[in-house]
């Protein structure tokens, strides 16, 4: 048994996520949560290096800090100030885990029920309008499932999709950009018909029907259908060493290996 | 004739009047001018409205009954990613809020700070942001693009709460975090502003000289200046101490609790700044709480 069979799945997505900012150049990658920020700085360290990210608080590092330590030096100054300056003009590629995503790519991280006296509140839309129509987003989606990916409209719309009604004439949307789902079952991205999700990659030991079977709406299915590589040991190498305390055997529940055959 | 700006936090407190919009600088568990929050926890001041990159200051002065209406961009604990009492008032309803983009927030003090009736942004559009805030209106560029923005209103404030690791009697101000939030632009949107310190100088000038360009707003922003070391805790107050988790987990469960709210006054808030801080584990204790790893 080589070392990339004995991948947990946590450890695919992470490479799977790192995809997602594969060639953006010299954006600001910001991966939240344990698996994105693994990703951004496995992305950095392998195919894109021009990418920059931060310490998690207000300094640009080239050395992307390990989760839990402090990083090694600053490159530059990034507190919040700049962040949104810098979002505004689009030099950004976010990668976030809403509660609720639905059809259209829009997200919920506010509430769950009404908004006047919520069944659950949640963190509010924090960042979500303004990163969603003006920068790059991808979504790392650990529990695939139909309420995350909702048959309807998600409860509060927090950041913007493709749902044609929700845009008022004039209003400029040209820089809405939505890229990748990665989820703990397949691979989506936003080019099916009219933007539709589309699965373009299916983890090892999942079936199409069964990413269908989890979700709350129709996909679309692409035409020529990948499975998702397993990490090399290089990338497993690197995954290690940014992660030392292993924060991302605790993201999917009793964490799974890659290969599902293998459990 | 040399300027003196320093007041006792209750004098500041007593400047305030019910009904009053107050801005709080900082941002979620990091740098609020708590010392004086729990000051108006000690008053019978009420109907505030608050704007905030919210922290525990929002929960405890909804907890205390002190809030009418809310404006925030977050609030949050970080580690405890929704404030608990924030969530328990908002989730047994009737509280009036304004939920903004975080940056649409930064957009509305600007638009204050400058005077200016609104600003215009896309953010927000395509959202329920405009929904969930329905006195929004839009506006047409008047150039060739003719585009539609979001004319986000101005965020004016009576008064500004801040907390900075050094103040002098001027009303100049130093402030050593790595971010320094957005504590320039609640300056710059209030009337007037209040702030906190970690160590107050009679001048600045005198002992602080070559950090000057930590100076991030005019001491003719600032009416007021108390000195409360240790002030913002439960807080963090980088680069001098760290948030107090354990304090926030306590606070975190007092809202679970039946009578939670009366449990946290008399246990932390029922004398004098000393004896909050006595009562929260001494003074050392606080100065020593590591800073997070983020």
């Amino acid at each position: 048994m080589t070392e990339a069979t004995q991948a947990t799945l946590a450890e695919m997505l992470i490479v799977a996520c790192a995809e997602a900012w594969r060639g953006d150049g010299e954006v600001l990658a910001t991966g939240i949560g344990t698996v994105p920020r693994i990703a951004a700085g496995l992305a950095k360290l392998t195919h894109t290096p021009e990418l920059m990210m931060t310490d998690g608080e207000a300094y640009l590092v080239e050395e992307p800090a390990p989760l839990g330590e402090r990083a090694s030096g600053f490159a530059g100054y990034m507190p919040y100030s700049r962040v949104f300056d810098l979002l505004w003009r689009g030099q950004r590629h976010a990668m976030v885990t809403p509660v609720q995503v639905d059809r259209w790519g829009q997200c919920n991280i506010s509430v769950i029920g009404e908004f006047a006296k919520p069944k659950v509140q949640m963190l509010g839309v924090r960042g979500f309008p303004g990163n969603s129509i003006n920068h790059a987003n991808s979504m790392f989606l650990p529990n695939h499932g139909p309420r995350v990916l909702v048959e309807g409209e998600v409860d509060l719309v927090g950041s913007v999709g493709y749902k044609e009604e929700r845009w008022p004439p004039g209003v400029k949307r040209d820089f809405v950009d939505l890229r990748q789902v990665i989820t703990n079952l397949c691979i989506m991205d936003f080019n099916g018909p009219a933007k539709a999700l589309r699965v373009i990659s299916l983890h090892p030991g999942v079936s199409f029907d069964a990413v269908q079977a989890a979700t709350g709406f129709p996909l679309v299915q692409a035409e020529e259908l990948a499975t998702t590589p397993l990490p090399s040991a290089e990338q497993l190498e690197i995954i290690a060493r940014l992660d030392p305390g292993n924060w991302r055997s605790y993201v999917i529940k009793d964490n799974p290996p890659a290969l599902r055959e293998a459990a | 004739m040399a300027l003196n700006k320093e007041m006792t936090a209750a004098e500041v407190v007593a400047t305030l009047s019910n009904g009053m919009t107050l801005g709080v600088g900082g941002w979620g568990p990091r740098r609020k001018p708590m010392a004086l929050i729990r000051e108006i926890l000690r008053s019978d001041l009420h109907d505030l409205t608050v704007v905030a990159y919210g922290g525990p200051e929002i929960g405890m002065l909804c907890a205390a009954g002190k809030v009418k209406k809310l404006v925030y961009g977050f609030v949050s604990l970080d580690k405890i990613p929704v404030e608990p009492w924030f969530r328990k008032a908002r989730e047994a309803g009737g509280l009036e809020v304004s939920e903004l983009d975080e940056g649409l927030l930064q957009w509305g003090l600007r638009a204050a700070a400058m005077r200016l009736p609104y600003l215009p942004t896309r953010v927000g559009l395509g959202t329920d942001v405009t929904t969930i805030n329905p006195g929004f209106k839009t506006v047409t560029s008047p150039y060739d693009d003719g585009e539609v923005l979001l004319a986000m209103p101005a965020v004016k404030l009576d008064v500004a709460l801040l907390h900075a690791d050094a103040a002098d009697h001027w009303g100049n101000t130093r402030l050593y975090s790595p971010d320094p939030f957005f504590d320039d632009l609640f300056a710059r949107a209030a009337g007037r502003s209040y702030v906190s310190c970690e160590r107050l100088y009679e001048r600045l000038d005198l002992v602080a000289s070559d950090t000057a360009k930590a100076s991030l707003y005019e001491r003719n922003l600032v009416a007021g200046v108390v000195h409360a070391p240790l002030g913002a805790h439960p807080t963090s107050c980088a680069p001098n101490y760290g948030w107090d988790m354990a304090h926030f987990k306590d606070y975190a469960a007092a809202a679970r609790e039946d009578e939670g709210w009366a449990r946290y006054c008399a246990q932390y808030l029922s004398g004098d700044e000393a004896a909050y801080q006595a009562a929260v584990g001494g003074a050392d204790a606080i100065a020593s709480l590591e800073l997070p790893v983020l």
